[in-house]
């Protein structure tokens, strides 16, 4: 009669997976090379788990003993659908590998993964979902419920990444110096994409991206030490998150950065993200996310925003990133360290790549109002409020159109 | 693993035939099929005649069907391609890169199912 598993085993795989299955899955694909094969040999290790540790007691090292027992299970899965020369060479290979472990020490390949999962080979979307499915251990219907897809074709998009990885044979490495920049920018990118998710869809199924980017920042900077982009990439989380109880008033409307009661706001994130802006920028190798954060800290350290440093440092970002966005927070920044009339001359040239922008109708309302142009300022407000993709960003806007009036 | 580069680029968007920028190009060509050679990462590779010289052709019911042109008509038109052997995509894109085309047209990279 089969054994039903001991509540003890089921707690210790349940708290193992939890904490350590990003982990325990970088140490499989670095062996086996293969994410799918990883991911189906470490669920049948968990299977198999359930069943000895109930038996025979549980392992003091439990990571290390999924790990073991999933490459052989991976090896297994190789065996049965082996059918020519090269696939067999791989599993010698496999096997050889297999019989030289025992070490203690598992090395964390986590870095390689993120940066695989971050390829530009693959759709940023797909980087998006990879990262948050294999590092984070985030469930394909979380994902799928905070970008608004379907659960199928979410997990259809996941195993096409992973097979693409396969495939093509998307190198299992950490990028050399040549390209380090790029593609370290492509990961904190990722990371940043998830934090913005995070922060306008809130919590789904349990599960808060905004914390989830913060783990992954977090874990970058433990990995990967002296790097100011990332050191600046986790601090600019950490002091948008600071913010977090004083976006939104009691009546659930966005409240403006110049208008949030700042007693609200997290110290101690704040506390945690303005040295490392300033430890990154001591390093002296500048990049987007540096600029990004020192902004960030622009508004939080004094009283007030300090304008006229946010312009110039937005001026600077337009050398790394010469979009439309970054031109619009310039004029913003502009505006208000020189006046509405010189924002304007920024903002105009922008109209039309940003005509469906819902910010930019905000701030050209902004604009207008401050300039006295009432009717221009209402018909942007009555634009931006049609593009707000959020209720409390519309219920501001409304906020704002309805001073107009008085 | 092998990798097959295929370039597309629009035609008009590369140098006139003669001109020195087309000379360029040319070096550019000869240049990095000799440093693929150099590296041990060539395969093959040519170029292509245009898309004017296509004959495109299926069976159907028996019977072969046959079409002036190429396959798809697209704007940017199959104009050459390498075939390189290399250790993985990261390698294999940084050679893509080297391809004059680059530069104007667009290089899609395949793996080869050697079969």
């Amino acid at each position: 009669m089969p054994l039903s598993p001991d509540p003890a085993a089921i707690r210790l795989l349940e708290q193992a997976l939890r904490a350590d299955r990003g982990r325990i899955l970088a140490a499989l694909i670095a062996r086996v090379r293969d994410f799918q094969l990883a991911e189906d040999a470490l669920h049948d290790a968990a299977a198999s788990a359930l069943i000895h540790w109930s038996k025979s007691g549980l392992p003091t090292r439990p990571e290390a003993w999924l790990i073991r027992v999933a490459f052989r299970k991976a090896i297994d899965r190789l065996r049965r659908v082996a059918r020519d020369a090269a696939q067999n060479q791989s599993m010698a290979i496999l096997a050889r590998d297999e019989a030289e472990e025992d070490s203690e020490v598992i090395a964390d390949e986590r870095l390689r993964l993120i940066f695989t999962c971050c390829h530009p080979a693959l759709e940023p979307k797909s980087r998006v979902a990879l990262t948050l499915r294999t590092v984070a251990g985030l469930p394909s219907a979380a994902i799928a419920a905070a970008f608004l897809d379907g659960e199928g074709a979410m997990a259809q998009r996941l195993t096409r990444a992973k097979a693409k990885i396969t495939a093509a044979q998307i190198p299992f490495v950490i990028p050399g110096p040549e390209d380090w920049q790029e593609r370290l920018n492509s990961v904190l990118t990722v990371v940043y994409l998830i934090f913005t998710t995070g922060h306008s869809i809130g919590p789904v199924q349990g599960r808060d991206l905004c914390e989830e980017a913060l783990y992954l920042a977090q874990l970058l900077a433990h990995l990967r030490h002296d790097e100011p982009e990332i050191e600046a990439c986790l601090a600019l989380i950490l002091l948008t998150h600071a913010r977090r109880a004083a976006r939104q008033s009691a009546q659930g409307a966005t409240v403006a950065l110049n208008d949030q009661d700042r007693a609200l706001w997290d110290q101690t994130q704040i506390g945690e993200g303005l040295p490392l802006v300033k430890q990154a920028l001591r390093r002296g190798r500048p990049g987007p996310f540096q600029i990004k954060a020192a902004i960030a800290a622009c508004h939080m350290t004094g009283p007030v925003s300090d304008w006229a440093q946010i312009a110039a440092l937005y001026s600077a970002l337009m050398q790394f990133e010469p979009t439309p966005v970054v031109a619009l927070n310039h004029a913003v920044a502009i505006a208000e360290a020189q006046g509405p009339a010189q924002g304007m001359v920024a903002l105009l040239p922008l109209a039309e790549p940003l005509q469906d922008y819902q910010p930019f109708h905000a701030a050209l309302a902004d604009l207008c109002a401050r300039t006295g142009a009432v009717p221009a300022a209402r018909a942007a407000y009555a634009r931006a409020i049609d593009l707000s993709a959020s209720a409390a960003d519309a219920a501001f806007l409304r906020q704002r159109m309805d001073r107009l009036l008085q | 693993m092998q990798y097959m580069a295929l370039i597309y680029s629009a035609p008009g968007s590369e140098p006139v035939y003669g001109s020195p920028e087309f000379k360029v190009m040319m070096d550019g060509y000869f240049a990095f099929t000799a440093h693929l050679k150099d590296k041990g990462a060539f395969v093959c590779g040519d170029g292509l005649k245009g898309t004017e010289t296509a004959t495109s052709l299926r069976l159907r019911g028996g019977k072969v069907e046959t079409m002036d042109g190429p396959f798809a008509e697209t704007k940017e038109h199959l104009g050459g391609y390498y075939v390189i052997e290399v250790p993985d995509l990261d390698t294999a894109m940084m050679y893509a890169a080297m391809i004059p085309t680059a530069a104007y047209g667009t290089v899609e990279l395949r793996p080869v199912a050697v079969y």
